[in-house]
């Protein structure tokens, strides 16, 4: 293949599908919407561990996993998972509330990325402190189109 | 009505530490793209989603636009006694979806 | 020019005989859609299935009949997807299975056509489709599809669009390299229905190959035209003796 022909290759592909997905450089809302979950307590690193693929095909649904250091007693038991993005147009993607029946912190979902860009999570342990874990992910887009 | 998948066991021992996985059909349209016309389509999402087993909440979640379509939801459940786990999910334009199954403890 | 194509077929085949080099397009997706496929707990297309199993025993139409009243258990439909698209000797032409359904729908049970891509004519494609799981794909040998079939042979090869490219020059020639992130598949059609994640939802082998035409910025032939026909049948034989995935998920 030229490199001319390289070139429309990827850019008759990749314009409209940016263009469906809309993406905000503003990772100061996601630092505002993590302080508005935990009231203003700064999260520690640790304790959390967020699994997603760090080079992902397609953005529309990237299976992440979430799970948390603890027994999940009736008397101590994680209470929230939370799950942000730091460049979609909104940086909340679910909170997770868990009962002491729930046996495990563990939660699965696929979620969407609008771009290449960090993900976080955040759990807020049986004792009220907040722990994240951030990954960067590479997102890339799909070649052939709809229309 | 949503097609929906629920994955668990029939049957557990008391104390086994049971994954559920819940899947719905929906669209969960973002409110960010637009149609042919070049009009804003507006959102469309399921917003809330509880899992309680007899009568205890297993799992809650509060989804916003970034959650896939056709959502999936993984969690786990402790086996106690044999009841029913009752799933709930709730979103835009009234949309609401209600499934039960049994789970069996020995 | 007919014969150049026969020979050109039958030697593709021949060679395929001697040392298989062809993969499913699953073995090129990250693990992460691997998994979205292989579990059917956590396959979005099972939603689709689902709705298919649901239509099955539903009645419809002025017949009022469900798909069960004339076909039984759906599990006597094993072996039927794998040998599709097929000839019709009633209407003097190819289907594949999608229309095949929709036929049934309105000849038989008398109800509303479908048009293609409708949600509840690929969730009974899925739910029939799932029946032959793992069954080595067995082209129909009727011998009236045998000229459509050369058609959809030159049109594998035929150069099209403003990128001028032929599905062949890509997925014969460039299979395994990449496009834009993606690995170019050496595009078979084994796992049709599926969920692509760039749809956000199920599509039959004729809206992929209308997507990658949109791709080279080719006029795409209309949906159930005798061209992509022609191209699924093509499809079919060169992908004979592959281990058929479907609802398939992919990227």
């Amino acid at each position: 293949m030229t490199p001319r022909r390289r070139w429309m290759f990827h850019t008759s592909g990749l314009g409209l599908s940016l263009w469906l997905r809309p993406a905000s450089a503003a990772p100061e809302a996601m630092t505002t919407a993590l302080r508005e979950l935990t009231g203003g307590a700064r999260p520690q690193t640790g304790k959390v561990r967020l699994e997603l693929s760090e080079l992902v095909e397609n953005g529309n649904a990237v299976p992440v996993t979430v799970t948390v250091d603890s027994a999940m007693t009736a008397s101590d038991h994680v209470r929230r998972i939370a799950l942000f993005t730091e460049r979609n147009p909104r940086p909340e993607v679910a909170v997770f509330q868990l009962g002491p029946a729930a046996g495990r912190a563990r939660v699965d979902t696929r979620i969407r990325l609008a771009t290449s860009q960090q993900v976080r999570a955040l759990a807020q342990l049986g004792d009220g402190t907040w722990w994240q874990h951030s990954v960067e992910v590479i997102v890339t887009l799909a070649a052939c189109i709809e229309s | 009505m949503a097609r929906t998948v629920i994955t668990l066991p029939d049957r557990a021992r008391r104390g086994d530490i049971v994954e559920v996985r819940c899947l719905i059909a929906h669209t969960m349209e973002t409110g960010y793209r637009n149609d042919d016309q070049g009009q804003r389509l507006p959102a469309d999402l399921i917003r809330r989603f509880t899992c309680h087993y007899r009568g205890e909440l297993v799992c809650g979640a509060e989804l916003f636009a970034a959650i896939s379509a056709n959502p999936l939801l993984v969690f786990f459940v402790r086996a106690t006694e044999s009841g029913q786990l009752d799933f709930v999910w709730e979103g835009d334009n009234g949309f609401v979806q209600r499934e039960s199954r049994t789970l069996t403890v020995t | 020019m007919k014969r150049r194509l026969a020979a050109l077929l039958l030697f593709a085949l021949a060679a395929q005989a001697q040392t298989d080099t062809r993969r499913s397009g699953f073995a090129d997706m990250s693990p992460a859609t691997q998994a979205m496929q292989r579990d059917n707990g956590v396959n979005p297309a099972w939603l689709w299935v689902k709705d298919g199993e649901a239509l099955w025993t539903t009645a419809a139409g002025r017949s009022n009949k469900s798909c069960a009243s004339c076909h039984g258990e759906v599990s006597t439909l094993r072996g039927v997807a794998v040998r599709y698209p097929a000839w019709d000797a009633a209407l003097g032409r190819a289907l594949n299975l999608n229309q095949r359904i929709r036929q049934c729908r309105h000849r038989h049970q008398q109800a509303e056509a479908w048009p293609a891509e409708h949600a509840q004519a690929l969730g009974l494609e899925a739910y029939v489709g799932v029946q032959s799981r793992d069954m080595p794909i067995e082209p129909s040998k009727t011998p009236e599809l045998q000229p459509l079939r050369e058609q959809g042979l030159a049109l594998f090869a035929q150069r099209i669009g403003q990128l001028n490219l032929s599905c062949a020059q890509c997925h014969d020639g460039l299979a395994g390299g990449r496009l834009a992130g993606n690995v170019i598949p050496q595009g078979h059609p084994n796992a049709y229905p599926l969920y692509r994640l760039e749809w956000q939802g199920m599509g039959s082998l004729q809206r992929r190959l209308r997507n990658c035409m949109t791709g080279v910025r080719a006029q795409a032939p209309a949906y159930d035209s005798q061209e992509l026909l022609a191209l699924e049948l093509y499809l079919k034989q060169r992908a004979a003796g592959m281990a058929w995935e479907a609802p398939g998920v992919r990227p």
